[in-house]
């Protein structure tokens, strides 16, 4: 399989093969591998990606994915603009 | 501030049937639904429901989210709403449009947010032409527009195998339908209506390439073995310019994470789960969840649990308990009898996976 020409996460432009090398360095979890690649990280919020990314990290690693914990979820779910943010503020005082 | 006494979130089949059973017990309900049209994936199916008529059978899928509003007058629908945030002190965050930031405090919250759809790993699996199968469906059936000429759908379960007959009536040609799986997964009736019109649908197949340029120009598949490893020498290239995913759905959790609802990864019910009573109500005690967003199913299963969890939030609530007994008991009948036979096996396993590791965290209802 080419795993340059296989994407993972399409928001951040990451390949089967980025994703392979982080977990090969040493990047296990999905919290690390967010965190140094933002796979997960674009407009989809990682619904098209983390799942694909627990699959990597269960063949690489040997764990079953229900052991692969989830990665952590924050407001908003989607994008907003701080505009929106702002003018929300000034409604409310 | 916007006030209610249950928030609805998401306007798909089980979020309507909870609004419309809480509100038919007398309970003020605000339905919030991101959708500029309510119904969630009701408005792209066009084919009749089968089953009981207690269950819509024989009624079209876009007819369906009319039905469930026959208490329209007393649910407020606030549509283009997406909620953004769900916090420890009970208020949610909404964004109504592009720009009508503001807060709601809900007295119980029924989370109906449903699914989103998997993606599979393949060389060329960015290129334009890749499709889910939900884009294609509203791109045909809402908007009138076929994705290509020729098509390799990947997944022979009830999408898969709709979605491909739906294909073929707007006069595009199905290549084929590849299953991973040793079986068909759809209903029998309408995978004998694809074979029946001689589109192959090879099982223990897969995809292993999308090649082409600019765009699909061709597809590459192959046999699985029992370890579900390809077969070398069995690949075979298809002249398609649509590769059409329809490889199963998982819940949409994003706001019960952000609140730390508990989960647990069952397969069976489409990836991470959250724990759920036999009422509905997570491991939070006033957020209930139904439809997909409490394990993957189909519509019919997602209406009763949202008939079902707006009716055990209503109680709650301080509706009449004799009322809302009833409906609850039916309900719970009528999710057992969806649930019965082989085609349920699979549901009821990972449900018995659900309540086994539950006991500790939540109060069962008998």
């Amino acid at each position: 399989m080419e795993d340059k020409d296989t994407i993972i996460c399409r928001c951040e432009d990451l390949t089967r093969e980025d994703v392979r090398k982080l977990i090969a360095a040493g990047y296990t979890t999905l919290e690390e591998i967010k965190r140094i690649s933002r796979c997960g990280m674009g407009p989809c919020q990682g619904r098209t990606c983390l799942q694909l990314l627990v699959r990597e990290i269960a063949e690489m690693t040997g764990k079953d994915p229900a052991e692969i914990a989830p990665a952590k979820t924050r407001p908003p779910v989607k994008g907003i603009k701080l505009g929106t943010l702002e003018k929300g503020r000034e409604d409310h005082e | 501030m916007v006030e209610t006494q249950l928030l609805v979130v998401g306007g798909g089949p089980a979020g309507l049937a909870a609004a419309s059973a809480a509100a038919s017990l007398g309970i003020e309900v605000l339905l919030a639904d991101e959708g500029l049209k309510l119904g969630g994936q009701l408005v792209k199916q066009t084919h009749k429901f089968f089953g009981s008529r207690e269950h819509h059978a024989g009624v079209r899928g876009i007819d369906i989210p009319n039905l469930l509003l026959e208490n329209q007058d007393k649910v407020n629908i606030m549509s283009n709403t997406t909620i953004i945030g769900c916090y420890e002190d009970g208020v949610l965050t909404a964004v109504t449009g592009e720009d009508q930031y503001f807060k709601i405090k809900p007295q119980r919250v029924v989370f109906a947010t449903g699914a989103s759809e998997k993606f599979l790993s393949f060389p060329g699996n960015d290129l334009p032409g890749v499709y889910g199968a939900g884009a294609v469906q509203t791109l045909m059936n809402q908007y009138g527009v076929v994705p290509g000429k020729r098509v390799l759908m990947i997944g022979a379960g009830n999408i898969g195998i709709i979605v491909s007959y739906q294909l073929l009536q707007a006069g595009i040609h199905v290549a084929a339908v590849v299953e991973a799986a040793p079986n068909i997964g759809a209903y029998l009736v309408h995978a004998s209506k694809l074979a029946r019109a001689g589109v192959p649908i090879l099982t223990r197949h897969t995809i292993v390439e999308a090649k082409g340029t600019d765009s699909v120009q061709s597809a590459v598949i192959a046999q699985l073995d029992e370890k579900w490893q390809v077969i070398p020498g069995t690949e075979k290239e298809l002249e398609v310019d649509v590769v059409c995913l329809a490889v199963g759905l998982s819940p949409v959790l994003d706001l019960l994470s952000q609140i730390g609802c508990r989960r647990k990864y069952i397969p069976e019910l489409g990836g991470d789960v959250p724990f759920r009573d036999k009422q509905l109500k997570t491991s939070i005690d006033w957020i209930y969840v139904a439809g997909d967003t409490a394990g993957v199913e189909e519509a019919s299963a997602a209406m009763v649990e949202g008939r079902l969890a707006g009716a055990a939030a209503a109680a709650q609530l301080g509706a009449d308990s004799t009322e809302a007994g009833k409906i609850i008991a039916s309900c719970q009948a009528s999710l057992d009898s969806l649930r019965r036979g082989p085609v349920g096996a699979k549901i009821r396993a990972g449900i018995a996976k659900l309540e086994g590791g539950c006991c500790k965290c939540l109060n069962h209802q008998a």
